[in-house]
């Protein structure tokens, strides 16, 4: 067995049936093993290695399982260099490998050499070079290991081209140790005890809910708790569906452009029970303020997240489904009562936002009519996959998921071109649900030519491109904090993304009344191939009220805000 | 809060690039690294690292929960002053222009307990072992002779008891 078949049986022994790449000189024998083992490993051929590392993504966001991307040395181990950022961010677990040049020509600057290892080196959990083929299997079961365990990540691993010819002669260990590695998984009594203390306590408590509780596959225990205490939830976009959107507790997203409730709770609430968040700028603004009546217990798998941005009263370590079982068994030995004062207050000004109408109607569509279309078309598994722009903010505000890994968008990263290669990861995972890609017509043109990847793949999504000509989310800002000037954010006359969609042998619709969303939508749902749905949004919306970025929470402004600095009448 | 030096001590994996990490990691997020040593052990495939990190309290939290993240990182310690022995070697050669100076320069040797390992008409060179304050008010002294050159390795640490 050579390294390169070394490779593919440590994928099967990883459950890795798929992977996602692009082929090049230095990674020839690898793919060349994937012939030997048809049936039992696929690789999806993408257009664009970019497109290999985020649908890595998108496939580990959707199942839970680690996504694979490949590329060759140098210039296709760089273009994965953007997807590996952002499942660091996004603590995504994907194991990216990288040809490169033979370990003998290593440092000559030999042709498509680069220091993938060095270029890699800031953004991923862990990186590995293999220098002899008997090291191939035992250092992919410890990238396997590091992306998964604990907080995921990104692994990358360089793979010099010797190593994958030559022979493997050491037999292959069962497991593998790796001593600097051991994450804390249980949390410990004092800290929940104390938290369930402070939650029976509280007269205003909150729960914000990050990502966390999404890798720890923790929602159904998430669900028990808010029954067992019936306090109100907040999520991150990263968390969204985490808890389901429909419940009369969930207050949806939180932050720069999260539903005003949520904010308002933010401000009001005396006890903040994160779990599995990292406290983002986006999340928190000003973190002088932010939450600045609030007990703040903290709860992460990472330590070094704890204490990094906010100050917390309570902090706990562990495995979020650990922490949340935790501190039901401790609850559930007390007297908890209702914080009837505080639940019926929100829910009131809950219902408020959820009746505003206050949007500017143009003569196209306004972009909130988009995501009313997508909630009355999804089925509560099916997925939605987003770029990055005022689409991905608008469709964190307005849609209502039901279940965690259902809503995947790039969250730390902001990496517009995401989305479509993302779905294409997404559906690969789920391929009985129906997967809408949510993008701009700046984002999408990032990676569309993955047009390509799934007309001859036969995946089929539904990207859905609300389509203003400009780049939205920088038009707004330079709107509101740059008075109008626009600058390099006009795209001009857009391609017509139906007939690019029917160049590469797919379909398209164009929707240019709100009217016609729904069919369109149902349309794309029976089609059996991807179908490209151009939306012609209104030109200028914004999606309001914001948080003023780096400001105090309670200034968010615009939209339907009562006033400035007041999020509710009578509040 | 205050700035100030902490020493912080850690057993790393011997692996090629281990160094690159941990500086790596210290320009990222914006830590200051004072001094950095490293050396074997006795358990074959481990190394000893000691850094000397200036910041607040809340830095060296986070220097050391970053520092911990990193897979190669098998363990960290602080290493508060109290409670260990810091130790620094450092040489300096020295210009020495008459006899008068020889002389100066030879009883502040002894004073400081300091080695010499070289001695010339011009210059004399010397070896001295201390905590890094003891080789600072040192180097500050030999200033009025005229220091030609320094060496210093950063500072290294064992805890006490």
């Amino acid at each position: 067995m050579n390294g390169a078949k070394a490779i593919v049986e440590t994928f099967i022994k990883h459950g890795v049936d798929v992977t996602f790449g692009f082929p090049g000189g230095s990674v020839i024998p690898l793919f060349d093993a994937y012939l030997d083992y048809k049936g039992k490993i696929r690789n999806v051929l993408v257009r664009h290695e970019q497109g290999a590392a985020h649908a890595a993504e998108g496939y580990a966001r959707a199942s839970g399982k680690p996504g694979v991307c490949i590329a060759t040395s140098g210039p296709g181990a760089c273009n994965l260099v953007t997807g590996i950022m952002d499942a660091y961010m996004d603590s995504t677990p994907i194991v990216a490998f990288g040809g490169q040049v033979p370990t003998g020509l290593i440092g000559n600057d030999a042709f498509q050499e680069s220091d993938m290892m060095g270029i890699t080196l800031p953004i991923t959990k862990h990186n590995f070079q293999v220098r002899d083929a008997n090291q191939m299997a035992p250092i992919m079961m410890k990238a396997f290991k590091i992306a998964t365990e604990g907080r995921p990540g990104p692994v990358y691993i360089d793979l010099p081209k010797d190593t994958q010819v030559n022979e493997v002669t050491e037999p292959i260990p069962e497991e593998v140790k790796i001593a600097g590695f051991q994450p804390t998984l249980v949390p410990n009594p004092m800290p929940i005890k104390r938290a369930a203390e402070a939650i029976a306590n509280a007269e205003k408590p909150l729960f914000l809910i990050g990502q966390g509780v999404v890798l720890a596959n923790a929602s159904e225990e998430l669900r028990e708790l808010v029954e067992l205490v019936k306090i109100p939830v907040t999520t991150t976009y990263m968390a969204k569906g985490a808890f389901d959107e429909y419940n009369d507790l969930s207050l949806g997203s939180v932050g720069m452009h999260g539903r005003k409730i949520a904010n308002y709770a933010t401000v009001n609430t005396d006890l903040l029970i994160t779990i599995g968040c990292r406290f983002s700028d986006r999340i928190t603004g000003n973190l002088k303020t932010y939450a600045e009546k609030a007990k703040v217990i903290h709860a992460d798998i990472d330590p070094a997240e704890i204490g990094k941005n906010v100050r917390v009263d309570i902090p706990i370590v562990g495995d979020a489904k650990n922490v949340i079982k935790a501190l039901i068994a401790q609850l559930k030995g007390m007297k908890v009562e209702e914080k009837k004062k505080w639940t019926d207050r929100i829910k009131k000004f809950k219902a408020c936002c959820d009746e505003c109408v206050k949007v500017q109607k143009g003569k196209r569509i306004h972009p909130r009519d988009v995501m009313y279309a997508l909630n009355d078309v999804l089925k509560p598994d099916d997925i939605v996959v987003t770029g990055v722009g005022q689409h991905q903010m608008f469709a964190g505000h307005f849609l209502k998921m039901r279940k965690p890994r259902k809503f995947i968008t790039s969250g730390g990263a902001g990496t517009m071109g995401f989305g479509f290669p993302g779905a294409i990861g997404a559906k690969v995972a789920m391929p009985d649900s129906n997967v809408f890609l949510v993008d701009g017509d700046g984002s999408f043109q990032m990676t569309i030519q993955e047009l390509g990847t799934v007309k001859e793949a036969g995946i089929k999504v539904i990207p859905i491109i609300m389509n203003n000509s400009y780049l939205g989310m920088v038009r707004q800002w330079l709107e509101l904090f740059f008075d109008k000037r626009y600058s390099q954010v006009n795209l001009g006359e857009s391609p017509d993304f139906v007939k690019v969609a029917e160049a590469y042998g797919l379909k398209g619709i164009r929707v240019t009344k709100s009217e016609g969303l729904v069919p369109a939508l149902k349309e794309a749902v029976k089609n059996d191939v991807t179908t490209v749905i151009d939306v012609c949004i209104e030109e200028e919306s914004n999606i309001l009220p914001m948080l003023p970025p780096g400001g105090h929470v309670k200034d968010a402004f615009g939209g339907c805000m009562a006033e400035a600095g007041k999020f509710f009448e009578g509040e | 809060m205050k700035d100030k030096k902490h020493i912080i001590s850690m057993l790393v994996e011997d692996q090629p690039g281990v160094m690159t990490r941990i500086a790596g990691l210290f320009s990222r997020r914006g830590f200051n690294i004072d001094t950095l040593t490293v050396g074997k052990t006795t358990k074959k495939g481990v190394s000893k690292m000691v850094i000397a990190v200036i910041g607040d309290d809340n830095v060296l939290e986070q220097v050391e929960k970053q520092v911990n993240k990193l897979i190669d990182t098998i363990k960290v310690m602080e290493m508060p002053e109290g409670k260990s022995v810091i130790r620094e070697l450092c040489l300096i050669k020295v210009s020495i222009a008459n006899k008068k100076q020889k002389d100066e320069v030879m009883k502040y040797t002894e004073i400081y307990k300091t080695k010499i390992v070289d001695i010339t008409q011009k210059f004399i060179s010397m070896e001295l072992i201390g905590t890094p304050a003891k080789i600072d008010a040192f180097i500050d002294l030999m200033k009025q002779f005229g220091i030609k050159e320094v060496s210093r390795t950063g500072a290294t640490a064992i805890s006490r008891g």
